[in-house]
């Protein structure tokens, strides 16, 4: 009964889908104020039967409804409760619900936090945002559908993959898709704004704190994901420039490109048509992403089980979205006009620049993921484009960028002084360059890429704190406040910048170091031997066998010794999972600010001895603090006074009306 | 303008070729070259892993025979060689550079240049303030003593 | 104008690309050893009685070989194939047994028939290697001078049984 409820709250949602999409749009360009009304309680409808929809299905994962042919592939009676709950989005057509979920409550969020956009503006965006939902919600029902039911029930499900079998399953997917799917609103805002014509400042102060929200998730979604390959998969990677990876990776260099570019819209009114672009892209780059992990064109580590139909859905509607968005944009952009002018040497120079960038990086990523694919089908033969093409070109394209984001902020709007800037500049390469040879000489030995990375990290620290300090001198002139009284009055999107550049440099530092200074071992190991990489010493104590709810393990108990002091016991385990049938890695990592210590169990020999992975990884932890960092920089940057300012305005003018 | 226009020239041009310069260097250390080949083999039984990451049959025997060929004193460039002549350019994550891969390979700073381009149009149609570069090294002390006042 | 629509242009013929990528198999790898003289080998014979293989011996006439092991599930599959093809005694066809146990070997032949004119055993791949196979069953047929002319990655079925004859009569004699 429960699927069936479920599969009807979907035919339903289609249902309001078609009223949230068609009327609104028809009303808007009609101004019939009647049919407008009608977009914001259909959004919200939609997103109350899609949200049970999707209780439905969880709720058969989680009472074992084996009848339900979802259920029976992905999951079993004896997966733990949160795992039960996970394989509801770990399978194909779970994680396209997720999906909706996601769309729906994006256009939920919209309805209730932009009640003072004009009625028009709103009506469209929601309209813009009901005609995606169409789309998925089609494709979901009649390609895809999770409540189909499988006759005979099966007495047991085929269990969820056991790589999936992580706490990371269970935030992962939500965060990620949060971030890719909130892409939509500056998707359906600029679609809007294009549609009425009205690209001004205002619109790109709507979008703003959108845009930035879903980068803040997209951010984290990335960041978890990759923390999850480096502990889960057991070699020790935390990147792998995989398609899947891509995929997720453009749409975030796109958007960030789109925040920094909106930034230039809102306070100088320039690039319209530019962000206008980035806008449809980056959701363009997001449904892209979905074809590519679900049609299997491209074999990747993470690809869903791939259908043709599937491929071929996915792309048409890939078609339809994307050939009509930009056929828009050829259309209405030409009237839009470049905006404001402004000198090369300027902040919008800088952050031309930084667009330039991001978005050539953003090609390169593609070209490199979709090369194999050019090759194959013009008959070329078959290619692998993998790690060392990517370091090589986004290291290149991207170092500029960051040299940029030096600059950006310390050059004024519209046209800097010259030959102040270049006094500034001189001064933060001296001391990025003094603290970089610094690290150097205490590091011992070094390469030309690990110089690159920290002196990158101290040029972006030394000119936040540059900016940080000028902005305060001149804060604290023109007012007589306190120092505190200073820092309070300076923007919360000012402390945003700062915090998301900060975050930057915790990153490069983490990877600078990680990829030249970390130690990998493949190790024969017996019990009672140790091993010594750099001052610690690894010795294998026992093992143990372990039963978990389903699986058996075998645990290597493993002392650490840092210089001669005992510090840890790692425990990594080698999982055999009953119903898949299928070992597991778990490794064990002793982790610190400074390092990771990181241990994998391989296979064991006849030995009677097992090899095992020893890696030391300095700095490792930086690279996902790093992200944080940039995450919380963008909550600080989309939650500043402005942006509520704005909308209490809007609502004391409607008052006056 | 011209000044630190060139001087933003050399640096960022210094900057873009540094990496490259790390790449390619064939390690002493014989770990770290096993380390470092394997990761740029592709295993051909996998989804999409390099030798060093798979545990798949096909691939610890391949990695295998890397060790052995670097005990029988091959480069580098000759194990690739040897992967190559059995399974193609696919067992390469690293693309050798070729004709039909050169849009590969050239294609990101073609499109970086393409966008440069366009980006003028930004730019060069508005007034660009002319004279700036006849900043005198006095104007120059003068705003530096400004500053540091 | 064209700025403003080179987007769509670009998008155009991206889609061009993914919608034939969606008939093309990316796990599929052509072998570079086409139209190259196979690498020489020494093997000895599955049972212990039986010789050594070595590849010259095998040269003179067009032969197939056929890579295949008991514990894999697919060379079951398209064993009634390769027993249909020898019984028409065409082609000579010689077996490959892949990091096998050669008395699981022996076992199996002896259930489900024997196709071989001759087999070499290759216990732990390194002759496979050399042939550039990543996945059992493969065949290869070569011609008469020891060139490498056609190879077939999984199991055989009659599409490509009938691909081999007609590469075959293509062949000078």
């Amino acid at each position: 009964m429960i699927p069936e409820i479920g599969n009807f709250l979907l035919m339903l949602a289609l249902v309001v889908a078609v009223i949230q999409s068609v009327f609104p749009l028809v009303g808007a360009s009609r101004g019939n104020f009647q049919l407008m009304s009608l977009a914001v309680t259909s959004g919200r409808l939609q997103f109350i039967l899609i949200l049970f929809s999707f209780f439905c299905l969880i709720y058969c994962f989680l009472f074992n409804d084996f009848s339900v042919l979802n259920v029976a592939k992905n999951s079993n009676s004896s997966l733990p409760w949160a795992y039960r709950i996970a394989a509801s989005w770990g399978s194909h057509e779970g994680s396209m619900l997720l999906w909706l979920v996601m769309l729906s409550g994006w256009t939920f969020a919209v309805s209730i936090k932009s009640r003072q956009l004009p009625m028009e503006m709103l009506s469209r965006t929601i309209g813009v945002m009901g005609l995606i939902s169409i789309g998925f919600l089609i494709f979901i029902i009649f390609t895809s559908n999770p409540f189909d039911r499988l006759l005979p029930a099966a007495a047991d499900g085929a269990d969820l993959n056991p790589l999936l079998q992580d706490p990371g399953m269970v935030i992962h997917p939500p965060m990620l898709y949060m971030g890719y799917v909130g892409c939509v609103v500056p998707f359906a805002f600029a679609i809007a704004a294009l549609l009425g014509g009205r690209l001004d400042s205002t619109w790109a102060r709507w979008s703003r704190p959108w845009t930035t929200y879903s980068w803040v998730f997209l951010t984290i979604g990335i960041a978890l994901g990759s923390w999850w390959a480096y502990y889960e998969l057991g070699w020790g990677g935390w990147w792998f420039w995989d398609p899947v990876e891509n995929a997720s990776f453009m749409p975030w260099l796109s958007a960030t490109a789109l925040m920094h570019s909106l930034a230039v819209s809102e306070k100088r009114g320039g690039f319209k048509a530019w962000t206008v672009l980035l806008a449809i892209l980056t959701f363009a780059l997001s449904l892209l992403g979905t074809f590519l992990v679900r049609s299997g064109v491209i074999t990747s580590v993470h690809a869903f089980a791939s259908d043709p139909a599937r491929g071929i859905y996915i792309l048409a509607f890939l078609v339809l979205v994307v050939g009509a968005s930009f056929s828009l944009y050829a259309i209405r952009a030409p009237k839009v006009g470049v905006g404001g002018s402004f000198d090369v040497i300027s902040r919008e120079g800088a952050l031309l620049a930084n667009n330039i960038l991001f978005l050539a990086s953003t090609a390169a990523i593609l070209l490199g993921t979709l090369y194999p694919l050019f090759l194959d089908a013009l008959g070329l033969g078959k290619i692998s484009v993998g790690p060392p093409y990517f370091d090589v070109i986004f290291v290149s394209i991207m170092t500029p960028a960051i040299f940029f984001m030096g600059i950006g902020p310390l050059a004024v709007w519209k046209k800097a002084e010259i030959p102040d800037l270049v006094f500034r500049l001189k001064w933060l390469m001296f001391i990025a360059g003094t603290a970089a040879s610094i690290c150097m000489f205490f590091a011992g030995k070094w390469s030309p890429l690990v110089i690159l990375g920290v002196f990158l990290a101290f040029w972006i620290i030394s000119s936040s704190f540059l900016v940080f300090f000028e902005r305060f001198k001149s804060v604290s002139q023109s007012t007589n406040l306190t120092n505190i009284g200073v820092c309070r009055r300076l923007p919360l999107g000012f402390y945003g910048m700062l915090t998301a550049h900060f975050g930057v440099a915790v990153f490069i530092i983490g990877v600078t170091a990680v990829g030249g200074y970390e130690q990998e071992k493949d190790l024969k190991m017996r019990i009672g031997e140790g091993v010594q990489v750099e001052n610690y010493i690894v010795r294998l104590d026992r093992f143990a066998e372990i039963k978990g709810p389903n699986f058996d393990s075998t645990v290597g108990v493993f002392s650490i010794f840092e210089d001669g002091n005992f510090i840890a016991v790692l425990k990594p385990e080698k999982r055999f999972y009953h119903v898949q049938q299928m070992p597991m890695t778990e490794a064990a990592i002793d982790s610190s600010v400074t390092r990771d210590l990181y241990l994998s169990l391989g296979e064991p020999l006849q030995d009677g001895s097992w090899i095992v992975r020893v890696y030391l990884k300095p700095f490792v932890g930086w690279i996902w603090a790093g992200a944080f960092v940039m995450a919380l920089g963008g909550i600080l940057a989309a939650s500043d006074r402005r942006f509520r300012k704005l909308r209490e305005e809007k609502v004391r003018e409607k008052n006056l009306v | 303008m011209k000044l630190l226009l060139s001087n933003l020239v050399v640096v960022v041009s210094l900057l873009l070729g540094m990496p490259l310069i790390g790449i390619g260097q064939e390690s002493e250390n014989l770990d770290q070259r096993i380390f470092l080949l394997t990761n740029e083999l592709r295993c051909l039984v996998c989804q999409n892993q390099s030798l060093a990451e798979s545990e798949a049959a096909l691939a610890v025997d391949l990695k295998n025979k890397v060790v052995k060929l670097i005990e029988q004193g091959k480069t580098d460039d000759q194990i690739r060689e040897y992967m190559v002549s059995r399974y193609g350019d696919f067992v390469l994550y690293d693309p050798p550079f070729k004709l039909k891969t050169m849009l590969l390979w050239w294609g990101p700073f073609l499109i970086l240049l393409l966008m440069l381009i366009m980006a003028k149009s930004f730019v060069s149609n508005k007034k660009i303030i002319t004279g700036s570069q006849s900043y005198t090294e006095e104007q120059l002390r003068n705003a530096r003593k400004k500053l540091n006042e | 104008m064209i700025k403003y629509l080179s987007p769509l242009l670009v998008f155009i013929v991206l889609a061009g690309f993914l919608a034939k990528g969606l008939y093309l198999n990316p796990k599929e790898i052509p072998s570079p050893l086409i139209g190259k003289k196979i690498p020489d080998f020494k093997l000895s014979g599955l049972s212990k009685e039986s010789p050594l293989v070595f590849s010259d011996d095998l040269l003179g006439e067009p032969f197939i070989i056929n890579v295949f092991a008991s514990w894999c599930g697919p060379c079951l599959d398209e064993h009634p194939i390769l027993i249909e093809l020898a019984d028409t005694k065409a082609i000579h066809v010689f077996g490959l047994n892949y990091k096998d146990n050669s008395s699981n070997a022996l076992n199996w032949l002896e259930k489900h028939g024997n196709p071989y004119q001759s087999i070499g055993v290759d216990p732990k791949g390194v002759v496979a290697i050399d042939f550039g196979v990543y996945g059992v069953p493969e065949t290869f047929l070569i011609d008469s001078d020891g060139f490498i002319r056609f190879k077939h990655v999984g199991p055989l079925n009659r599409e490509t049984i009938n691909e081999i004859f007609k590469i075959l009569e293509e062949l000078p004699k």
